[in-house]
């Protein structure tokens, strides 16, 4: 061994190399190779890729579209491309928005590379930097990004919004020229947003007292400290507000008592198109509202697993702001939250489900759940109700992923990747789909014509009375 | 609270899903936690339990007749040949695709680099394939998949004096794919077996690829394909080429990603699933509570939150050094989750061999158990009473050098997993 011999073995050689004298003092120079940035440095993800190449065979675009070079090639090998040039025009390749920002790869990587990271860094660099701001691509992509936005205006007149939006000459005309696909039907918007029923409810000051009444009912303290704060995200609130609902008297259930703060887009849409700054800004409100909140003591709670994931992962692996640590890793989906405080699975166990939800459910995992670790919650905790099925239908993505199967360019392989997950919801013993996404819910309706409903509404319905 | 389970098993590679189908088969409420997807679909899909000796003597015949000879610390002798018996019949059990039980004796299998790997358990999609067979054979590569060169491994196959003639060939694959294309496109497609266009003319994958190797083939008793040969239907695939070369078809194991490894995977996830073991992956366990009763709690982390889980037993199957349930810095060596003891030199320099092939200290490093696979403490006795190693996390054996990988992942997790069970039974 190396003791013994590096008594006798003596450098013949002025290069040799030789491992077994450390290589410090002197001649150590450790120099800087990168000058001073505000980026966040993606070096030791880079570094870490093996090339094992076991993210391309997990990606959903990859798949189907053999052109695509995958997230190998997106991530650390691009890095590594623009690293290495000393001219600057090394670009970013044009497939960089081929990717759908599913995130797949960050939960198939073996070395822990945090692809989605590099791709959105890319992504954003891309769309910064070589997309012609004056491109009809760049506003429709920023008008998708910026769903929150259509909506608000779109709610404020509800029936007239959900008439003239899939009025059949209005989609071929926003199609034709702005490229957005005919082939989907929009989303209804609510006639109450959730936060005009949250509002209409009593606040957080009628919560509070709900939730005390029912510590009282379940004999726990009265004053026991359990508060969250919903992230409701803009789905829950314009389009499906029996979701936010469900998680309000499910929590309340429970004896938390909720606030609804302040708060913007996730951001989801924003990064899945290289729309860094909209993010940001979306984001500083949030954070700003939450961490507050956080330091009183509550959790933040999503219902959709995109915003979930954005506010434990993107948030803090792309933005600088202050409290985004605190707000990551202080944020949990809303089924998950429950299984960590409460017993839930013996309350499972123990209930059962009448009515329009005593039913057969085909689950679809959303991609965004299952970075998250949550992707088999919904199976295993749904598997011990009385009353109804659940059958899941397997591990492929849904295609859509936002804002991606809406482009008209996008739609065809949106729904090729999609085919499996159809084909698994047909032959499932259900005709009603289960999933925590609302992205995901469009395209399994659009595929399949089933009605889609979200976990919370079934524990509402085995709980609540 | 937590999230609670009576067997909790850490890692999801073969160990784990082995310790956990054992426990949940005994009848224990089994769940299992991994930090990423297995790594076992990066695996070739052979699974040995002892090519060589730790001497470097080999191939080895017959791996249960040496496992006796071996030292003392060898995961195998902890747990006993009778265990690793018993382990490669449960696992027979629950792969029925794998084929090599009839016998103890190692088979040989040719791999992508033109080497043969002596193993004991080879998927049905290898066994046209063994090097102990005397069937002339035609090896065909594609020009878009360069993972696998026909030529350059079989003039490696011919030159390592291989009963029989070998020739390569490699042709463009039907349909064009471009280069580089992922495995999983080859696979996905071969299932689908799509109608492409070859010279104008159009007709089945399949058959496409058939007629592109026929003239090649035509004094071949056997035909092997790399190891993309379907996901979904691989004997599907093999049965279509075989009936239309008039040939045996077998598939050459690759690297990662690996097919044969994605299928064992795929397979054995079923298993457990069908088993009732609960699973969670994507996020690492990283710390624990211990008290002098044993371990209480293990945390998960999802960005700086620590999702507790309990249990009333430990399997620690997260693998070695190259897993992450090994790690180091430049002044020891560690087990992460329950800073379990792993002996190594205080001298850093003393981790590895000069020569790249030497006899590095660092391939044994590992957790070192009792006789039921309890880590011990720097006392020698069982560190927690209710923790059990299994897999690449124990030390005392190189299974690179070896080529044991798989065969002590499933001895030792079968022996964990079995033990955390009765240990259930038996409160």
């Amino acid at each position: 061994m190396s003791d013994s011999e590096s008594d006798s073995t003596t450098t013949t050689a002025e290069n040799r190399f030789e491992p077994a004298t450390p290589n410090v003092g002197e001649k150590f120079d450790p120099v800087a190779l990168h000058d001073d940035t505000d980026d966040f440095d993606l070096r030791p993800e880079s570094d870490s890729c093996y090339k094992c190449s076991t993210c391309d065979t997990n990606c959903p675009v990859a798949e189907v579209d053999d052109d695509f070079p995958g997230p190998k090639f997106q991530g650390p090998e691009q890095w590594r491309l623009k690293e290495q040039s000393d001219d600057e025009d090394h670009e970013i390749d044009d497939s960089i928005t081929e990717c759908s920002n599913c995130m797949r790869c960050d939960s198939a990587c073996p070395s822990g590379v945090s692809l989605s990271q590099m791709h959105n860094t890319a992504r954003g660099e891309y769309v910064d930097d070589q997309m012609s701001k004056r491109s009809l691509k760049y506003w429709r992509n920023r008008i998708l990004a910026n769903y929150r936005t259509s909506a608000r205006i779109a709610s404020t007149l509800p029936r007239l919004a959900n008439a003239a939006m899939n009025f059949g000459p209005a989609r071929w005309v926003m199609e034709k020229t702005l490229g957005v696909t005919s082939e989907r039907e929009f989303p209804a918007f609510a006639t109450e947003t959730f936060r005009e029923w949250w509002q209409a409810r009593g606040g957080a000051a009628a919560s509070k007292e709900r939730a005390q009444a029912r510590r009282r009912e379940r004999g726990e303290p009265v004053d026991a400290d359990k508060k969250v704060a919903y992230f409701h995200g803009c789905y829950a609130n314009y389009n499906t507000p029996e979701v936010g609902q469900a998680m309000v008297r499910v929590y309340e259930h429970f004896g938390y008592e909720i606030v609804v703060p302040k708060q913007g887009c996730s951001g989801t849409p924003m990064f899945a198109n290289g729309m860094l700054d909209d993010a940001r800004r979306h984001a500083d409100i949030t954070v700003s509202s939450m961490s507050d909140l956080i330091e009183e003591g509550y959790d933040a709670i999503a219902s959709c697993t995109s915003c979930s994931m954005a506010l434990r992962q993107e948030y803090p692996e792309l933005f600088d702001i202050d409290g985004i640590e605190t707000v990551a890793s202080n944020t949990f989906e809303a089924v998950e939250y429950l299984r960590i405080h409460e017993p839930l699975r013996e309350t499972v166990q123990s209930a059962d489900i009448d009515g329009e939800l005593a039913d057969e459910f085909a689950y679809h995992a959303p991609c965004h759940a299952r970075s998250q670790g949550l992707d088999r919650q919904a199976v295993e905790l749904f598997g011990d109700l009385d009353g109804v099925g659940i059958d899941d239908v397997g591990d492929s993505c849904s295609g859509i992923s936002g804002t991606y199967g809406w482009k008209e360019e996008k739609y065809e392989t949106s729904m090729e990747i999609g085919d499996d997950m159809f084909d698994h919801m047909e032959s499932a013993e259900g005709d009603t789909g289960l999933t925590e996404c609302p992205t995901c819910a469009m395209q399994m309706e659009h595929g399949t014509g089933y009605e889609v409903r979200h976990p919370l509404e079934l524990l509402e319905a085995a709980l609540v009375d | 609270m937590a999230i609670e389970s009576e067997v909790l098993v850490i890692g999801g590679g073969l160990a784990g899903i082995t310790s956990a189908l054992a426990a949940a088969d005994a009848g224990a409420d089994t769940r299992l936690v991994s930090y990423k997807q297995s790594t076992l679909r990066n695996a070739s899909g052979l699974v040995d339990v002892l090519g060589y000796t730790p001497s470097g003597d080999g191939p080895v015949v017959d791996p249960f007749d040496a496992i006796p000879s071996l030292p003392d610390a060898h995961p195998y002798r902890t747990v006993g040949v009778d265990t690793v018996r018993d382990a490669m019949a449960f696992f027979d059990a629950h792969a029925p695709r794998y084929q090599g039980h009839h016998t103890d004796a190692n088979a040989l299998v040719p791999t992508h680099g033109g080497t043969v790997k002596p193993t004991a358990r080879y998927p049905a999609s290898a066994a046209a394939g063994l090097a102990s067979d005397d069937r002339d054979t035609l090896l065909v590569g594609f020009e878009t998949l360069p993972d696998f060169n026909a030529d350059h491994a079989a003039a490696h196959l011919e030159s390592a004096g291989v009963p029989f003639d070998v020739r390569g060939v490699t042709v463009p694959f039907p349909g064009d794919l471009r280069a580089g294309a992922k495995v999983t496109r080859y696979a996905g497609l071969l299932d689908a077996n799509p109608q492409v266009s070859v010279d104008g003319t159009e007709r089945p994958l399949r058959l496409a690829l058939a007629t592109r190797v026929a003239d090649a083939a035509a004094d071949a008793d056997r035909v092997g394909f790399p190891a993309v040969l379907g996901d979904d239907d691989p004997a599907g695939v093999r049965d279509a080429l075989a009936d239309h070369l008039g040939a045996a078809v077998f598939e050459v194991p690759m690297g990662p990603p690996s097919l044969p490894g994605l299928r064992l995977s795929d397979h054995l996830f079923g298993a457990l699933e069908a088993a009732g073991v609960r699973i969670e992956t994507g996020n690492p366990v990283v710390d624990a509570d211990t008290t002098a009763g044993g371990v209480e709690t293990v945390y998960v982390e999802k960005n700086g939150a620590r999702i507790p889980n309990s249990a009333d037993e430990y399997v620690l199957a997260t693998g070695g050094l190259v897993g992450k349930g090994i790690d180091s810095d430049r002044d020891a060596v560690y087990e992460p989750i329950f800073d379990c003891r792993i002996a190594h030199s205080d001298d850093r320099y003393a981790w590895f061999d000069d020569d790249a092939f030497g006899d590095h200290a660092f391939a044994q490093f590992g957790v070192r158990t009792d006789d039921t696979l309890r880590p011990r403490d720097d006392d020698g006795a069982a560190a927690h009473a209710n923790l059990r190693a299994a897999g690449a996390v124990l030390g005392g054996y190189n299974f690179a050098a070896e080529h044991s990988g798989s065969g002590v992942s499933i001895a030792t997790g079968y022996a964990a997993g079995t033990a955390a069970a009765e240990a259930i039974h038996d409160e």
